[in-house]
Formats: C-alpha cells, structure tokens, sequence
C-alpha cells in the first residue's frame, strides 16, 4: 500500500527529491549500455561524441567472427551442463535443509550458499588447486566443474523458496489419503516445485554464460564466451565487441523477465523476494 | 400505532443532544476507482460519547474510520471537528488518536517507549512524558510491563498498550478499529466491559467500529449500522433493537421474524391475522421479535388483545438460558420464538403476540 | 515425517559434491599456504608460515590489501547512498509502478559484468564520450585523465555494479515493514520525516546490513575492473593474486593471500549475521 498522499494537498515534498534522485541512480545504472547499444551502431566505433555514420558494419564483421561463434557454442555447452549438475545437487540440498536434520547441517548449509557472496576468485582458485592436485588438466570440463559448485547455491536458494511456500497440509493430506512418502513426493511436492525449478534453471543458464570470475582460472584451450571477449579487450578494443555486447544483453534482458515472471508467478506475488532470496540465503537467513 | 420512520427521520440522531457536537461528517462519500464505498454519510459525534460504527464487510465502516483519522481521504463532504476542518489536515496533525485492528505496535520499541511515542515526537520534556505514560499504562494495567517488547506480550496485553498509546496524548477523539476481534470469545467479553469503564473515565468521544452487533449493544450509547456504504439507522442500542427503521437493521440486530401484511381500510391483514391499525393503505412489512411471542397452552382461553395463532413445531434450538423454536404457521408463516430452556414444548403450540409489539419497518432494497 | 532412506538419497549427493568440490579445495587451499616454491619452479612442502610473514612485511601486498579494503569500503558507502533511497522510493512512493521499477533495477545485475565495465572504459577513456562530451560543451579543454586507469575508474565501475546488489536487501527490508506501522507512527503525531528516522529506518537495518556486506565482500574481491580500468595506481590484492597463479608463479603465496581473504569474508559474514539478529524486530 502507498504512503498516503493527502487528498487534495500536494504531494509531501520529500518525495520530489526521491524521484530525483530515482531518475539519476537509473540513469546512472543504464548509461553504460545506452551507450554501449548507441555506440554499436557508430560508424567510427568507440570514442567520439557524438556517434555518427549510424551503421550496422560491427554486426556484419561479428557474425564473420569465428572464434566468437566457437565460443558461444562453448558457453551454451558449459551452460547446459552446468545447469544439469546444479539442479541435480542443489535440488536435493533445498530439501536436505528443509526437510532432515543430521549433524553437519549447520556448516553444510553455509558451504553450499558460501560460493554465492565469496568473490569467484577464491571458489576459482580453490578448485584450480584442486585439479592440480588431481591431475586433471583444465578444459571445457573443469569449468563445467567449477560452473556447477558455484550455482548450486542457486537453484538451493530457489527451491527452498519454493519450498518454504508450499503448504505442508497437501503433503500430510496425500498420506492420509494413502500415498506413501515416494509417491507424494511425485505427486505433490515436484509439481509445486516445477516453477521455481525452471525459475533457478533460467539463472543457472545466465548467470554461466555470463560467468568469468571462475572460468578465469579453470580454462583450458577453449574459451568461453566472456573469456573470448575478455582476451580482445586485453589485445585493444574493437567496436565489434560493443555489437556482441548488445546481443549479450538483449538475451539477458528476455531471459531474466521470463525468470521473474515465473518467479512472481509461482510465489504467489512475493514480488520483494524474488532475486532477493539470493542476497538474504548467503547471509545464512535460511535457517 | 406508530408511524413508518421516514428515510430522514431514522438518520437523525434521537438522543436529546444536550452534550455538543464534537465531530461533524458532512456528506462524505468514497469511491476507489469505480468502486462506490462510502455513499453520502452525515452524523454527528457528541463529546464523551461512544458511538459504534457497526456493519458488515463491505459496509464501508471501516473506510469511514480511515478517513476520520487522515488515512484516506474522502471523494467528497467534509469532516469538521469544531469550526475545522479536520480532513484538510494531514494525520498527524489531528487531535484523533487510533486503535490500530491489529494493534500496529513499533516492535522495535518496549512498552514504555511505545506508549511514550506521540509524546516524544511532539516533543514534550522528558518528565512529564515518564509521568504521563506511567499514569497510561496504570490505567491499562500494563505497568509491569513496561519494559518488555511487544513480541513477548500477549495479544490481549498488546491490545492494552495500544489503548494506553492512543490514550496518553489525550486526544479529543478515538477511534478503535475492530480492536478486539483478534482476542478470543472471553478475553472479549472482558475487554468490552473494561473498555466501557476506561472510556467513562477518561472522558473521550470513542468511535468504535465493529461487525459484532452484540458487541456493539453492550458497548455503545449510539450506534451507526451502515449497509453497502450508507447509512441504516443511527440510534440508542435499545432504539435501534425495539424500533428497527428498516427489514436489514431489524434482521442485522438480533433475532427477528418479518411479517408481510396488507392494510385495507384500517385493518392490517397478515396471513390468518387480522388487527386494527392507523397504519395507511397499502403493503407493510413488520418485525416481530422472537421474545414478544408467547408459547401458551391450548386450553387456556385467548388472551383479550393479543392475536393467536397456532403451529406445528418445526425445529428447537438450545441457547442456553433461552430456546429457539421454529413454529409453521397457518398459510406459509413460519415464526421464531423464544421461550425459558426447560419448558417442555409439545408438537403442536399455540402462539400469543401483541399487535403493539409488531413494529412496522421499511423493506430494504437489495445492495451489492 | 520422512524415512531415513529418502533422507539418505536427498541428503547425500549434495554433501558429497559439496564436500568434494567446495571443502577439500579449501583444505588444499590452506595445506598449499604453508608450503614455498623452489627457485626451480616446484612446490616445496615446506610446511612453515613463511607466506604470511611475505604477506604482512612486504609492503606491496598488505598495503594493496589496505587499499583494496579501502576501495571496498568507498564503494559499499556509494552503493548504500544510491541504493537506499531508491529503495525507499520504490517501496513507499511508487504505487503502482512499483513493478515495472523494481524489474528496470534489476535488470542491469542480468546484463554481463565485462560488459558493462567495458562499457565504462569506453565512457571514461580519453577519447572517450564522457571526455569528448566535456570538451564539446567546452566544459573543460583536454581531456581529463584521472576518469580512466585509477582508483576513481574502479569506484565508479564496481559502484555501478553493486548498487543493484545493495539495494536489493534493503528493498525487501523496507517491503517488510507493515504499513500500519507507519500509518500508527502519523496517527500519533510524526511527521513523514520523523516516522523514517524514528520507525522505518530502525527497522530496515538488517537489509541495510546486508546490502552493505554484499557490496564490501564482492567488491574487496574483484580483479576485473581493476585489469580493465584500474592502471597501475587502481591494482587491488586479487590482482596480484591473479598474477601469483600467473606469470609471477607463486602459488603457495598466492593461496595465502586467497586464505586470508576468506578468512576475512567468512568473519565479515559472521559478524553481519550477528548485526541482522540483533536489529531484527519481527
């Protein structure tokens, strides 16, 4: 419910300098890809103001570019699998932490939801360590690896939402029916979970493509999308990264509002907590 | 025989009005988008009185509150308290104080501090708010509590400390917002008498809003029904149950039975009832409460001057002190009566009624 | 209500991922900052604290640890004066559009990292638009170089990333709040203004506190708008962190440094856990 403005009075005064101060934190948020999609379309490519020869060269040379396409096939791949491995673990850990109680529990819930506030160099290097040790030689495989652990917290975090929302009535009335334990899990429980389930899966799928902290140091010979961007601008900057920039976020754009969506959809108009969960679950406010 | 209330008549307040005028509703109507809640309600509130706003969900009982106090704001009328205006003024410069439905106590702050709230921000001396909220919470009776948090009180107690809340800035005005329906059934008994006596005591206009009307009886001097954001009837508790001015406020208060009848040429013809009237020609509807009926023998003769009338024994409902029998009448007429618990009734019972007790009302139009 | 067997089977797989890939990996972590590389290039299990000592006497490294902290710290300060008032805003002032807001926030945190801090480095650059725009409204004449490659470039961009991450909390915090609170707080006299102080303020601390670990943690740890956008002066301690696991081949040290900073996050979050509780009402 909105703060009462008095009928027939002006507004409370205050509230013109928090508009303003709205606008800016906006305009502050969203200049860089203004300017990014503007300069996408500039003939002279980066710097120079104002943009002119509106063109669309850069996404001409793009889709010409290999080892992008390389890597984006690369990215959708680690994405893919990393999304499976979260899901299958981070699933079983919502429940785990909703539902059974053993010893451990306490560190375990804090080591699943840590890699979600712990800057990715440190869950990167940890596990850089650990192939080393093993072994392994880094690949496409180990950022999989690495992909996986990191997310698990997130698709952890969406379930037990999902969870924490669901009526234990249903499930104590589906046993009184006659249902044994498997058989209301099926019936009942997965179904209720199915939004928040895709909810997390749409995340896991972003968030990996996007993902560079931890690829950084588990990459091997082929590069992921981020990584591939990373390695030109190292080189110099090249407009054409603002036209795959642009596609980045247009993609990113549709992917999160079809998240929240679902995510508002499936929690019943808890608009606040969706994308919130995450930032509360690694303070370790699931208890 | 009584006269049909006129329309403006039932609306007038019908205490001798010897104490002043404190609060004014002028025409005030609410609308939220198309939605029509409140529809052109006036009444006046008199100092130290305890009005009940009465009516059910929807009745736009509570949006009425809200806008006395600041927290809406009327489509249109004005709310005077005094020679002013009260709804150009923003909430928190009104001498009207809340009692908040669900208490709304700051759980940030202990007893004390809530209480001393309203003190603190309008800055009064240290002293002088110690001194006023210990005095508060003795009056609620919270005293030993004063420096607990609001999640460790029970909801009865935190309803205490919202009345000391209000209370202690003296407020010239009330308003209690369905205070006691989170409290169970004696708690509530208990509260309605305690919050009788503190009103008597300190002396302020107490609007209560309620959908209870047995509440609102024990409680009120006057009470307002409101039905679909307009106003029934307003009128002392023992007017408004004896000389209900419509069908909904006799049936909404209390246990009734509507009786549909006929005047034709001074006779008014009801069923297999007939009796003199001054009532003019045409339909007319009465209420007829359950307790003015008489269960009687069958061989005792009829009374002179009452109607009598026979029936089958349809139903028979224990209420403690009292029963409920439902009687099928000659012709479709169905009565409720009341009777003392304990008296054995037999199938087939004679009624006794005086026509002075069917009180003529106005039918109400359906409302959404 | 559940038999051990389904217990077992949730239970399990998680716990043996998380231990394999999430515990065993910080154990390695703490075993290889004791040990020293050989000047021949291998690790040396020399089991001694000779990481740390390097860590706490060589001056580039816990001075640039200073100076990430600090950093970190101008960036949670930032990210809470953006991110509070708009938060406020959303929660209290915008009525129906509060959706249509919350998403237009939120939706900046979805849009790649690299992108946007690129993006940055293309605004600040000497011949960037924000230069070129200056010397166009002849606001100043050459172009101003301390906006790229410094401390400055690095507060803005990491600002620009982690308001978003600050503002979440503190807008759930602030939606939290029952409204009748705040009509309770006018109903007894205070003003607008002294119902935030007095009322809402109080109780939207946690989020506040959780905001702000948020944008300190995450920022003290970055290493990408540092490469990008940092130059020389703008070096934070995962950069050199980075570098010890790269080209200066010093893994033992490196791990050190890496421990330290978990040790510093994990008694961060700790210590915020402990804030929330205590300014916790409901």
């Amino acid at each position: 419910m909105e703060l009462l403005v008095i009928g027939g009075l002006s507004p409370i005064p205050r509230s013109r300098w928090l508009l303003a101060h709205a606008v800016v934190v906006f305009a502050f948020l969203y200049l860089p890809v203004v300017v990014l999609i503007l300069y996408s379309f500039n003939g002279e490519g980066v710097g120079g103001f104002p943009p002119r020869h509106l063109t669309l060269d850069w996404y001409r040379v793009l889709f010409q570019d290999a080892p992008i396409w390389d890597s984006v096939f690369n990215s959708l791949q680690v994405a893919f699998a990393a999304m499976v491995i979260s899901l299958t673990f981070g699933v079983p850990a919502a429940l785990a932490l909703d539902r059974a109680q053993f010893p451990g529990k306490v560190l375990f819930r804090r080591l699943v939801l840590l890699p979600l506030i712990l800057p990715g160099i440190i869950t990167g290097l940890s596990l850089l360590m650990l192939f080393n040790v093993a072994g392994t030689k880094l690949s496409l495989l180990t950022i999989v690896l690495g992909h996986g652990t990191a997310l698990i917290s997130v698709a952890t975090t969406e379930v037990f939402a999902g969870l924490q929302k669901l009526d234990r009535a249903q499930e104590e009335a589906s046993l009184d029916l006659g249902a044994n334990y498997w058989q209301t899990f099926w019936r009942i429980t997965v179904p209720n979970l199915k939004l928040p389930i895709i909810g997390a899966a749409l995340l896991i799928f972003t968030l990996s493509m996007d993902e560079i902290a931890v690829s950084f140091f588990l990459i091997g010979r082929d590069n992921t999308l981020p990584l591939e961007i990373w390695g030109r601008l190292r080189r110099g900057i090249t407009p054409e990264i603002n036209a795959v920039s642009t596609i980045i976020f247009v993609f990113s754009l549709v992917a999160i509002v079809i998240w929240y969506r679902l995510r508002v959809r499936g929690g019943g108009g808890d608009r606040d907590a969706a994308g919130t969960e995450i930032a509360e679950a690694a303070e370790g406010d699931l208890a | 025989m009584a006269t049909i209330p006129s329309s403006a008549a039932a609306v007038r307040p019908t205490t001798a009005t010897a104490k002043s005028s404190l609060l004014s509703i002028r025409s005030v109507a609410k609308s939220f988008g198309k939605n029509v809640v409140l529809r052109e309600i006036s009444l006046d509130i008199a100092e130290g009185e305890f009005l009940t706003i009465l009516g059910e969900s929807g009745s736009g009982k509570t949006t009425l509150l809200r806008i006395v106090a600041g927290f809406e704001s009327a489509s249109s009328g004005e709310v005077w308290m005094g020679d002013e205006r009260l709804d150009r003024q923003p909430p928190y410069r009104r001498r009207v104080n809340t009692v908040f439905q669900h208490y709304a106590l700051f759980p940030h702050l202990t007893v004390e501090q809530n209480v001393g709230y309203g003190l603190r921000v309008a800055g009064r001396p240290n002293p002088e708010i110690v001194t006023r909220v210990a005095e508060a919470l003795g009056k609620v009776r919270m005293t030993e509590h004063a420096k607990s948090k609001p999640s460790k009180i029970s909801g009865g107690q935190q309803q205490r400390v919202a009345l000391a809340r209000a209370l202690v800035n003296r407020p010239r005005l009330l308003l209690l917002d369905e205070p006691l329906s989170a409290l169970d059934a004696n708690l509530r008994r208990q509260m309605q008498v305690e919050l009788k006596s503190l009103q008597r005591e300190v002396g302020i206009a107490f609007v209560f809003v309620t959908h209870d009307q047995e509440e609102a009886m024990v409680m009120s001097d006057r009470i307002a029904l409101l039905r679909s954001g307009e106003l029934e009837q307003i009128a002392t508790p023992r007017e408004i149950y004896s000389r209900p001015a419509t069908a909904y406020v006799a049936q909404f208060i209390g246990h009734t039975n509507l009786l549909q009848g006929e005047v034709r040429q001074g006779v008014v013809h009801c069923n297999s009832l007939s009796w003199a009237t001054q009532l003019p020609e045409g339909p007319v509807l009465f209420s007829l409460r359950p307790e003015s009926i008489q269960v009687v023998s069958a061989a005792k003769p009829a009374t002179p001057g009452q109607l009598r009338v026979r029936g089958r024994v349809l139903q028979q409902a224990f209420h403690g002190a009292t029963e409920l029998i439902r009687v099928q009448c000659l012709g479709d007429l169905v009565l409720t009566v009341r009777t003392p618990s304990g008296t054995g009734i037999p199938d087939e019972v004679d009624l006794e009624f005086s026509a002075a007790s069917a009180v003529p009302v106005r039918p109400s139009a359906g409302r959404n | 209500m559940f038999s051990r067997a389904y217990k077992t089977i949730v239970t399990a797989p998680p716990l043996l991922w998380v231990t394999v890939f999430l515990l065993i990996p910080y154990l390695l972590m703490f075993c290889y900052s004791f040990w020293s590389v050989s000047p021949a290039q291998t690790i040396v299990h020399s089991w001694d604290l000779a990481n740390y000592r390097t860590l706490f006497r060589v001056n580039v490294y816990w001075q640039t640890l200073l100076r990430s902290m600090w950093i970190a710290a101008r960036v949670t300060i930032f990210s809470l004066l953006l991110g509070y008032p708009l938060a406020y805003f959303l929660s209290f002032y915008a009525g129906k559009r509060k959706d249509l807001f919350y998403q237009l926030v939120i939706i900046p945190l979805w849009v790649s990292y690299l992108v946007r801090a690129y993006a940055w480095k293309t605004i600040l650059g000497s011949d960037g638009v924000l230069n070129t725009l200056l010397q166009y409204v002849h606001f100043t004449k050459h172009p101003l170089e301390f906006l790229l490659y410094s401390p400055f470039a690095v507060v803005l961009t990491l600002t620009h990333i982690y308001t978003p991450f600050a503002f979440l909390p503190i807008y759930a915090a602030l939606e939290h709040i029952p409204r009748n609170l705040v009509e309770a707080s006018h109903d007894l006299g205070a003003t607008p203004a002294q119902t935030f102080w007095k009322v809402i303020f109080p109780l939207s601390i946690p989020g506040v506190v959780a905001g702000a670990t948020f944008a300190f943690v995450l920022s003290l740890g970055d290493f990408l708008a540092p490469l990008l956008l940092g130059g020389p002066s703008g070096i934070m301690i995962s950069n050199i962190v980075v570098s010890l696991f790269g080209a200066a081949y010093n893994w033992p040290l490196g791990a050190a440094i890496s421990l330290c900073m978990l040790a510093l996050v994990v008694s961060l979050l700790f210590l915020s856990e402990r804030l929330e509780k205590k300014w916790s009402f409901s």
